[in-house]
């Protein structure tokens, strides 16, 4: 077994030209390390990744036509880490921006982001402007080629946007997108974001959030796709009454692996954040759920509430759940809770005992399960857009 | 006529900790076609077991015996296949769903006995009209239909939900397990009409209950005491009100 990839890191290095230096450093790291425990990469190890080469508009639209997306708003379109410009087009209040994502130290998906970084969205809402929604749409197709897409998004002060976001493709590849994202004083960034990659695709997603005062992180992630998929959310409150959701549902099966891992920073006084997770597991799918709530002594008033959620529908299925938290502040509200659990035989059969065929009661339960996280999205719209797509 | 529902010998068992307990210790019976009989009998007595190994609930094991319902093997049958044929069981204690919406539920039941029995599926239109007539007899809310399946019901609001299944389910053979338990005299009176108004030729039921209280309002045409994991002892209607007054202990002495 490889414990240090060193074929894959060089084979990286040597693509990214004289950027290598920061990811020579980490390595790609083993089970040793804390933070990738539960999610090993070597099935990552041993290959030389390419850089993808670009998608043939017909291509894109091909993958485009197998997407649940909205019908309305603006959308923008990469494939394999470029911009399809005839696919995409910018909502009329979003001003393009030139500036670079800021560095974030010690996160694995970051660094090898930074490494082999492509440029992707790069945009400002300005101060007051509601932007409406944005989909984002990033394919990836081809054979052990790696895409890693530098989104970089500033809400100024009350400022809004929602964005939808979803990661597909065909074929064998690493999807490392990073998300820099800057949320203004009063200013709301929804974000719902849909990862379902080809079930041999590997995703790798970091996404930093700095939230200032009174403004508003509202995240939901749907990990649905990938033979491995870690979400990773690091989100700052860095002043008075910030928020955060960092919600999501992961949809296991297979010999499939996906991970939401996520730090909820509270480094000033009044916030709040909410977080619910919940994981359906089949087959010998393997779910991952790692959420640390972090509150700094001057994080007085800080208001949190974490749970999450596991159904195990099969024996062979497994979660690894890793509640964390680490409170400094000596006047704060934070809970949490983990529950893990199979299908209730009772509910099994008061279903069926209605006429109801035996797998049907099931997806009803399983629905059940899912549906108080799955209310958390703000939108009607939306919510029944995932749901869709979740069946899909 | 006389092979409506036959149970003959009927033996069960239900794990207890790691070892085996018989309750259902050879037990007959049999329900005709258009007749409503009752069950009375002690408590530990097999009468909801009784109830739950006709259902199809596997947590029992059947060591012996047979049941015939209309002909076919039932215990043969899956829970859904049973219901499908037409038994329905009300449940004594029914089960909350949490996140799962009383109507979308009800509708769910309904099209997939329709389909079962080879009826077109109701679209939501003319289910909620069907479902709307029902709950107006039974003086159910609206919002009842709104919820998650039976939570947050009071105990006379989840009875009322069962018997609104079973009147959209239109069964032909109904088990109704202690569905006066818990319900105030006004709340019987509704269940109770709610049974009676299915009476036909059509349709049999099997009344389980401890209180002669209930058969004033659906009155049977015979009643069986149960004991000990059998029937001791059958009769007409005027059995449970000697039950009532001198308890069970002559039925038992006289069995034993």
């Amino acid at each position: 077994m490889t414990q240090n990839a060193a074929p894959a890191l060089e084979a990286f290095v040597a693509r990214a030209a004289g950027q290598g230096a920061a990811l020579a450093e980490t390595g790609l790291p083993t089970r040793r390390v804390e933070a990738w425990r539960y999610t090993p990469l070597r099935s990552i190890a041993d290959t030389a990744w390419q850089k993808a080469v670009p998608l043939t508009t017909e291509t894109a639209t091909a993958l485009l036509d197998r997407l649940v997306l909205p019908e309305t708003g603006a959308r923008v379109v990469y494939g394999n880490g470029q911009l399809l410009n005839a696919l995409s087009a910018l909502p009329e209040a979003v001003r393009q921006a030139s500036e670079n994502v800021s560095p974030l130290k010690g996160v694995f998906s970051a660094t090898l982001n930074t490494a082999l970084g492509e440029r992707g969205l790069d945009i400002r809402v300005p101060a007051g402007t509601d932007a409406g929604l944005l989909t984002l749409v990033s394919l990836s197709d081809g054979q052990d080629v790696s895409t890693h897409l530098q989104h970089r998004i500033v809400l100024e002060d009350g400022a809004s946007l929602t964005l939808y976001d979803v990661s597909a493709g065909e074929g064998r590849y690493i999807a490392n997108p990073r998300f820099d994202i800057v949320v203004g004083k009063g200013a709301t960034l929804r974000h719902v974001k849909v990862q379902r990659e080809s079930l041999t695709g590997t995703h790798l997603a970091i996404v930093s959030a700095d939230v200032a005062e009174k403004g508003e992180y509202d995240s939901f992630t749907l990990n649905q796709g990938s033979s491995l998929a870690r979400h990773e959310a690091v989100v700052t409150l860095g002043a008075p009454h910030a928020m955060a959701h960092v919600n999501g549902v992961q949809i296991v099966d297979g010999q499939r692996l996906n991970d939401l891992t996520s730090m909820i920073h509270h480094a000033a006084p009044d916030g709040s954040s909410r977080q619910t997770v919940k994981t359906v597991l089949s087959d010998a799918g393997q779910g991952v759920f790692q959420g640390k709530i972090l509150v700094d002594r001057v994080a007085q008033k800080t208001d949190g509430y974490q749970m999450n959620q596991a159904l195990l529908l099969s024996e062979r299925a497994q979660i690894n759940s890793k509640p964390e938290l680490e409170i400094y502040a000596d006047d704060v509200k934070c809970s949490h809770g983990a529950t893990v659990g199979a299908l209730d035989d009772e509910q099994l059969f008061y279903l069926r005992s209605r006429g109801i065929a035996e797998a049907d009661a099931r997806d009803m339960l399983v629905r059940a399960f899912l549906i108080d996280a799955l209310d958390l999205v703000f939108d009607e719209g939306l919510r029944d857009l995932l749901l869709r797509s979740m069946m899909s | 006529m006389s092979d409506f529902l036959k149970i003959q010998g009927l033996q069960a068992r239900i794990d207890a900790d790691g070892t085996p307990k018989d309750i259902l210790k050879g037990l007959d019976l049999e329900v005709p076609k258009g007749e409503v009989h009752a069950i009375m009998g002690p408590n530990g007595s097999g009468k909801s077991t009784l109830s739950y190994v006709l259902a199809g609930r596997d947590d029992y094991e059947v060591t012996g015996g047979s049941v015939t319902f209309k002909g076919q093997d039932l215990l043969a049958l899956e829970p859904e296949e049973r219901t499908a044929l037409g038994l329905f069981l009300a449940f004594q204690s029914p089960v909350e769903l949490p996140g799962v919406n009383n109507a979308n539920f009800l509708r769910t039941a309904v099209n997939a006995v329709r389909r079962a029995r080879g009826e077109a599926e109701l679209d939501a239109v003319a289910f909620l009209k069907a479902v709307r007539a029902e709950t107006k007899h039974l003086s159910m809310s609206d919002d009842m239909l709104k919820r998650a399946v039976n939570v947050g019901f009071s105990g006379g609001e989840k009875k009322r939900n069962e018997v609104l299944q079973m009147r959209l389910l239109q069964p032909s053979f109904a088990i109704l397990d202690e569905t006066d338990s818990g319900l105030d005299i006004d709340a019987l009176r509704i269940v109770a009409e709610g049974v009676n108004s299915l009476r036909s030729p059509d349709f049999s039921a099997l009344v389980i209950t401890h209180h002669q209280r209930l058969l004033d309002y659906i009155v049977p045409d015979r009643v069986h005491v149960m004991a000990h994991g059998r029937i001791i002892h059958s009769g007409g209607p005027d059995i449970a009100k000697t039950l009532e007054k001198q308890g069970y202990t002559q039925f038992l002495e006289a069995a034993a």
